[in-house]
């Protein structure tokens, strides 16, 4: 079938694509920086594997990525309902948009400090970060989501005898469900970089702990590794999501 | 005693700005059991404003609308609604699950959904296509989906805004062969909405015109005494309502043409 081809296609062109980065760099690396601060690939990733046969790698990721899961999933519980609250009620949507519409302009990295002063370095501080940056987006693209319902949809169900739960669930919840996906896919990339922030600026462990230590000893390597495993980390969660939207929301979804 | 019955039925729009338009103004029309009636106007004369009045969308802002004697208060599982474009179906199910929709409301048990919806994916000449989803069906199936769906549910009362205006001429006449079986087979009561005089003509057991807008009402209605044979561009009688309804039509789209102009 054309789809099994599809996908032969995109999977060959990814390693295509990725086998092209890794030569560039490569080259540039050896043949034009020629510098200790910039390692070619190779050394690169035997690092990562020195790194990882002692542990270190996977328990700084494990560490990150606990944290941006325990965030993102408190952020997006949160942020679905406001979404849909604000979407189907005039007077909730006057009463939350000054909120939605005046925090969305701070960003989370500038309140690091505030969390950290609040919630000390630990958890907690990173875990609001987190919800915070995803609260946001994911409230404002179901929002939006529910808006974009034709009205028809909604007059069909009620003539057929749809009650007002029945409503919400079965037309208001997955007529939405490709917007909260796409607002979840952008918290996602939003929750990377706060962590990373957060974790370089106030943090006892983690990626981005990771890198600071390594600029203070000059483990140029090691720092190389971090960000190597960042992109990795990030194009994995980005596909999963991306799957997710065409799987949920399937051939129709003008997002997928 | 008229199934549904409009007596001086006034509806007006206002806008957010404070305008108002006053679209229909003692619109009287009353719809017996079983009948199938056709409305026909020139465009923006209120004919959605009319249906969508009987269907419970809208709330009339004068005289009364009832149904089996009593007031309406809002849409009802009773009166099933075919709308004119096919953005009412639900995307995520597929043929079938939107056909089963308002059994599954109604929590009838899976098996019997199963059954019913089968039975009307084959009625609207789509059998075997009930897994595909509306993304992968064309037009004319959708339109077929939508009627299925209406039809699975069993409402005494079908609801039809222009169901076939989005359909080449094939197609639309296809369809109207199929509606008119499964009318003489069921017996439904259908208010049709349309433009077309010769869909009219070939659907309906009565017309109604209405006068061009503001304030529309109706104009006249015409009884269609028309055997399923008679009902053919070349019989003598079908040519006589056309000639009767293109008459009444006429007059109103010159006057529709005079005020949007002037
Ligand atoms: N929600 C609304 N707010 C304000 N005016 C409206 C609204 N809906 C319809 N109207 C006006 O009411 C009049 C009748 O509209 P309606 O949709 O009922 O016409 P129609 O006969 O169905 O036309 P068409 O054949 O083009 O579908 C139009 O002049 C239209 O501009
Ligand atoms: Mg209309």
């Amino acid at each position: 079938m054309n789809n099994r081809l599809d996908v032969l296609y995109r999977i060959g062109g990814y390693i295509c694509g990725f086998a092209l980065l890794f030569a560039i760099w490569h080259i540039a690396a050896v043949y034009f920086v020629r510098s200790i601060l910039f390692p070619p690939p190779g050394r690169v990733i035997l690092k990562a594997i020195e790194l990882l046969q002692d542990g270190t790698l996977q328990e700084q990721v494990a560490v990150s990525l606990r944290r941006i899961m325990t965030g993102f999933a408190g952020g997006a519980a949160i942020g679905i309902p406001l979404g849909l609250a604000i979407g189907s009620f005039r007077p909730v949507r006057y009463l939350l948009e000054p909120f939605t519409e005046f925090f969305r302009f701070i960003p989370a990295t500038a309140m690091i400090t505030v969390a950290v002063i609040w919630f000390g370095i630990g958890e907690g501080s990173k875990i609001f970060l987190i919800i915070y940056t995803t609260v946001f987006i994911v409230t404002l693209n179901t929002a939006a989501g529910v808006g974009a319902i034709s009205p028809n949809k909604i007059r069909a169900a009620r003539s057929m005898g749809a009650s007002t739960r029945q409503l919400f669930l079965y037309v208001a919840l997955p007529a939405t469900a490709p917007h909260i996906l796409t607002g979840m896919r952008l918290a996602m990339g939003n929750s990377f970089v706060t962590i990373v922030a957060a974790e370089l600026i106030a943090a006892n462990a983690g990626l981005g702990k990771m890198i600071w230590d390594a600029r203070l000893y000059m483990l140029v390597d090691q720092i190389f590794v971090a960000l190597l495993t960042l992109g990795l980390l990030g194009f994995t969660a980005d596909r999963l999501f991306r799957w997710g939207i065409y799987a949920f929301a399937g051939r129709f979804s003008p997002t997928a | 005693m008229p199934l549904i019955e409009l007596s001086d039925v006034g509806k007006t729009y206002r806008s957010m700005r404070g305008a108002s338009y006053q679209a229909l103004k003692d619109f009287n029309l009353q719809i017996e059991p079983g009948e199938f009636l056709c409305l026909l106007g020139t465009s923006g004369c209120g004919k959605t404003t009319v249906l969508n009045m009987v269907a419970g969308f809208e709330k009339h802002t004068e005289g009364r609308i009832t149904v089996h004697d009593r007031p309406l208060s809002g849409p009802a599982a009773d009166r099933g609604v075919v709308f004119q474009g096919d953005d009412s179906l639900y995307p995520w199910l597929s043929a079938l699950g939107n056909i089963e929709f308002g059994l599954r409301m109604a929590g009838i048990p899976r098996k019997e959904r199963h059954e019913r919806a089968h039975y009307y994916l084959e009625l609207v000449g789509l059998k075997g296509q009930g897994h595909k989803h509306p993304a992968e069906l064309s037009g004319g199936m959708k339109q077929r989906i939508q009627i299925a769906r209406v039809l699975a549910n069993e409402p005494e009362i079908l609801l039809m805004d222009e169901p076939f205006g989005a359909l080449d001429a094939q197609t639309r006449s296809v369809m109207q062969k199929e509606l008119l079986s499964i009318w003489a087979a069921t017996r439904k009561t259908v208010l049709f909405i349309t433009h077309d005089i010769d869909e009219a003509v070939t659907l309906a057991t009565r017309i109604g015109v209405m006068h061009a807008g503001p304030a529309s009402k109706l104009k006249a209605t015409i009884d269609v005494d028309l055997t399923t044979e008679q009902r053919d561009r070349t019989n003598d009688g079908y040519v006589t309502v056309y000639r009767q309804v293109h008459a009444l039509l006429r007059d109103e789209v010159a006057i529709a043409m005079k005020r949007a102009s002037s």
